[in-house]
């Protein structure tokens, strides 16, 4: 039977085994090149996408529960020519390498940083606990997260650790 | 971005059947034949297809100008995340004096560019960028382009200047010429000139600049096409089956298990290679699941405890001397001191972010394989070998994967989609589960290396010795060696055989796997080409078989040697009661290795004294401050590194909080870029020292997954960072994505120690161990 489905603000219906993981259905019935797969278990972050401001797993998310929902992807944000504000921030960083994980990356700090602007340093961490960069391009991709953190006006990094 | 994504994958799949190109501004794609490129394009380029290793010395074969005066060019050296596009893009803009979106870098096409052979390491740079190959051609180019200008404005060469495209008389301005005009879509027809200049670095206004890299506004916007996101009309989808455990051999296979599920197309048996095609992906994860195979076991794996202990007395052994001035164990009974000690270091994996992924076409006797391989025309071999078709039938077409850092699974799952597609008829895409990406790729080497030091009463290094031990399977697969990565073994290719060897005394020295320590002198055959000064000298190293496919991970045998070598350097040192800075300075004699130490020094404002430092407590959180150092296979890039640590030695946990890097790789092509390599080794090399190995029980491996392999998380408290670049313009290129990564692991080591007292050999340095080592002192 199939699932309707609404990606970047455009219904989709398509016809897939309700059990299959949200990743499949965006990246191959639908085409969309942000969310990857990275493990197919939800350990590292790489098929993050935005569902109702929260940060998911599409990996391990059954599409059946997905039915209906209003999904956003890294596509969803912006474009080359138009980035988001985010995303921005990651080209002004100069905040890859491979750039595999940029999805991981953005999506995670977005859905985050939306909910806590002024998140402090050590929650940004935390919310990074379960995300893999394997070209440890670790400096440039907080760097890029506290750009974007300064424009929702949160804290500069490090001030909550001076102000330890 | 000056590609869109789907004009980037019109210019990979140029010149071959019924294809699209990209022409003018914007994204006009225009189908022609491969008989039309040349006329419908105006691209003068013909398909290379050279079957042998031969330089390309034909101008053509490496940069054509369009007929409406963009630059094409052609590469075998490929974007794995380092920044290669982007930097040969701005060495084609700087020598043809074009801006950076008036040329066009194709790469790694076996129907388009140059044999280059394989991406890797550290020679993009030194092979690209020096007097030969890619740059050698664009400097060819534009002595050509100048010569013709000259003869058709009747001004002299010196009287000419190039700006974006046209060259004009410096007098007379209105008396110019475009490139199109000159040679627009028709060959050069001239071989690469051996004496044609380079723009000298003074000048460089493309090259030498922190450009950012191409195609990252794609990539941070989801619109970049990795390999990963390649689709082929009819495109069905593949997953292996594994053995179950190492070395195990297929009993037999129950079709029925499969056969009834959804999108099932096909079982593929070839020996004990097995897969399922299905007609989705999610189909076929679930057919590989649900496959019923019976395996006959191999034998059983050593214990991983013993690993170390076995390695040393395992027998045949292929044995190299690196270097043996003779006396060595002479100078060391004659010493005043002798230090000894013993390192350890762990398999470890590559273990890409994504896991390896390509798509293959194999039908009416013809095979394209979309693969982000480091080695498209090895690839090709490969893939013809399996396939058993002529190479020339095979078309591999580069496409970026996932970050590498050596041989992921990038080449076995070229030849999985190139075998499932064979035995379907219809293009397959196959992406590897973690699972078997992680236990089946070709892990970087295990090592024991034994340093015995002797100092005389003075305090000066008189003796060096060390022997090392490692282990070793398959490898790369070059041009014809399928079975050095685990499908091509299944499949029925052996491995490389492992030769055994008896030692001979070196007529060279070579440092190319840093096996000697950057302090000896090295010399053999009438020269000493070493770094330091230490005569008396003597490198052994064993290899013995593995039971693990093992590969080049980044800086491979190199990381594994200097880890020991600058962690022994430091012990030394330490007894020595000298500082770590100055002892390594009064035992070097290359003037620029001992650069980037003061360098690395001077920037992070070194503490100079003996190491420990004096006064921390023997409890609660301490700090220290280490080095280390390398002239990167011996003369391909000077690093060195100060790594500031702090210690709970409560916990044994080690947190880094400060990394400052010094390096000269000669004339930097690009400073940004080179930073962020610099940044990335450092952090890489730390999450590899702090919690990588690779880890086995008696049949099968059991890091399969981000939580039984430990990579550093995003979320750690990230080391602050600063480089200090020693931009040299006078000496030839050379790499840099594997200097840094080199030492950070006996940079951290000799903080802890500095720290604490508690000197670590062997790697990873756990919690456990270091409150081993910390219990211990």
């Amino acid at each position: 039977m199939p699932l309707s489905l609404v990606v970047n603000g455009r219904p989709h219906s398509v016809d897939v085994d309700p059990s299959t993981p949200l990743l499949y259905v965006l990246s191959d019935d639908l085409r969309l090149r942000g969310p990857k797969f990275g493990c197919g278990l939800g350990q590292c972050g790489a098929c993050t996408v935005i569902v109702r401001g929260q940060a998911i797993r599409s990996c391990v998310t059954p599409v059946r529960l997905m039915a209906g929902a209003e999904i956003t992807t890294l596509e969803g944000l912006g474009s080359p020519e138009k980035p988001h504000p985010i995303q921005q921030a990651f080209i002004d960083e100069q905040a890859a390498q491979c750039g595999f994980c940029l999805n991981a990356v953005i999506m995670t700090a977005k859905a985050f940083l939306d909910q806590h602007p002024t998140a402090s340093d050590e929650e940004i961490r935390s919310a990074f606990a379960n995300v893999l960069c394997r070209c440890f391009t670790h400096t440039r991709l907080m760097k890029a997260i506290d750009r974007y953190r300064r424009g929702l006006g949160g804290p500069a990094a490090g001030d909550q650790a001076r102000g330890r | 971005m000056r590609f869109t994504p789907e004009a980037n994958e019109a210019l990979a799949r140029a010149g071959f059947s019924r294809r699209t190109f990209l022409k003018g501004a914007g994204v006009l794609l225009v189908g022609f034949s491969a008989a039309a490129v040349g006329e419908r394009t105006g691209l003068a380029q013909g398909p290379f297809g050279t079957q042998d290793r031969r330089v390309a010395r034909q101008l053509d074969s490496w940069l054509a100008i369009g007929a409406d005066g963009r630059v094409t060019a052609y590469t075998g050296k490929c974007e794995l995340g380092q920044g290669m596009f982007t930097v040969q893009t701005q060495l084609v803009a700087e020598e043809l004096s074009v801006a950076l979106h008036r040329v066009h870098l194709i790469q790694c096409d076996t129907a388009l560019t140059p044999d280059q052979g394989t991406t890797s390491g550290s020679q993009s740079t030194p092979t690209n960028f020096n007097h030969r190959n890619l740059a050698q051609a664009a400097a060819t180019a534009r002595e050509a382009l100048v010569g013709m200008a000259a003869r058709k404005l009747g001004v002299p060469a010196s009287g000419l200047a190039l700006e974006d495209g046209v060259i004009h008389a410096k007098e007379t301005p209105a008396k110019r010429v475009t490139y199109a005009q000159l040679v627009g879509g028709r060959k050069f027809e001239l071989e690469v000139s051996d004496t044609a200049k380079r723009r000298p670095a003074s000048e460089w206004t493309v090259l030498g600049k922190p450009i950012g890299r191409i195609g990252l506004p794609e990539i941070a916007t989801g619109q970049f096409e990795y390999v990963h996101n390649v689709h082929v009309p009819g495109m069905l989808h593949g997953q292996v089956v594994r053995p179950p455990t190492v070395g195990a051999a297929l009993a037999g296979v129950d079709e029925h298990s499969v056969s009834g599920l959804p999108g099932f197309v096909k079982l593929v048996v070839r020996k004990n290679f097995v897969g399922v095609v299905c007609e989705k992906p999610w189909q076929a994860i679930q057919a590989a699941r649900a496959l019923k195979a019976t395996w006959t076991p191999g034998p059983p794996l050593p214990p991983q405890a013993q690993l170390y202990e076995r390695l040393r007395s395992q027998q045949p052994s292929r044995d190299t001397l690196v270097v043996d001035s003779g006396d060595v164990d002479r100078t060391l009974a004659q010493a005043a001191t002798v230090l000894k000690a013993t390192y350890l270091y762990p398999y470890q994996m590559h273990g890409s972010m994504g896991t390896s992924c390509a798509v293959a076409d194999v039908s009416h006797g013809k095979a394209t394989v979309w693969s982000p391989t480091q080695s498209a025309y090895p690839t090709r071999s490969g893939v013809a070998m399996l396939l058993g078709m002529a190479v020339d039938d095979v078309h591999v077409i580069f496409k970026q994967g996932a970050g590498c850092y050596g041989l992921n699974g990038a080449d076995t799952v070229s030849y999985d989609a190139a075998l499932l597609s064979q035995a379907v008829g219809r293009p397959v895409r196959i992406q590897l589960t973690r699972k078997d990406e992680m236990v089946w790729e070709n892990f970087g080497y295990a090592y024991v290396l034994d340093q015995r030091v002797g100092v005389d009463a003075g305090g000066t290094i008189v003796a060096w010795d060390c022997e090392t031990w490692s282990p070793t399977r398959g490898n790369r697969p070059g041009y014809g060696r399928p079975g050095n990565v685990i499908t091509g073994f299944l499949a029925g290719f052996e491995p490389e055989p492992f030769d055994a060897r008896a030692a001979t005394p070196p007529t060279r020295f070579r440092n190319g796997a840093n096996a000697a320590p950057s302090y000896v002198a090295g010399c053999a055959g009438g020269t000493c080409d070493g770094a330091g000064t230490v005569r008396s000298e003597r490198v052994l190293a064993h290899q013995v078989a593995s039971p693990f496919f093992t590969g080049p991970l980044r800086s491979p045998s190199r990381l594994q040697n200097t880890f020991a070598h600058e962690s022994m350097m430091d012990e030394v040192a330490a007894h020595l009661k000298a500082d770590p800075v100055a002892f390594r300075l009064k035992h070097l004699s290359d003037p620029r290795l001992a650069d980037v130490v003061k360098a690395a020094a001077r920037r992070a404002g070194w503490d100079a004294r003996p190491s420990p430092r004096p006064g921390n407590p023997r409890t609660g959180v301490v700090h220290g401050r280490g080095i280390a150092c390398v002239a990167y296979e011996g003369d391909n890039g000077y690093s060195a590194l100060v790594a500031e640590v702090e210690v709970d030695q409560d916990t044994g946990r080690i947190t880094v909080t400060r990394f400052v890097a010094g390096q000269d790789c000669g004339p930097i092509s690009n400073p940004d870029g080179m930073r962020n390599q610099i940044e990335g080794g450092a952090l890489q090399g730390m999450s590899r020292v702090l919690g990588e190995a690779v880890t086995w029980d008696e049949e099968k491996v059991t890091s399969l997954d981000w939580r039984s392999y430990h990579s550093l998380p995003v979320g750690i408290r990230v080391p602050v960072f600063e480089s200090e670049l020693l931009n040299r313009t006078d000496v030839p290129a050379t790499g840099a994505g594997e200097t840094v990564i080199t030492i950070a692991a006996a940079a951290i080591g000799n903080a802890v120690f500095d720290a604490t007292g508690a000197r670590l050999r062997e790697a990873p340095f756990t919690p456990e161990r270091v409150r081993a080592a910390l219990a211990a002192r």
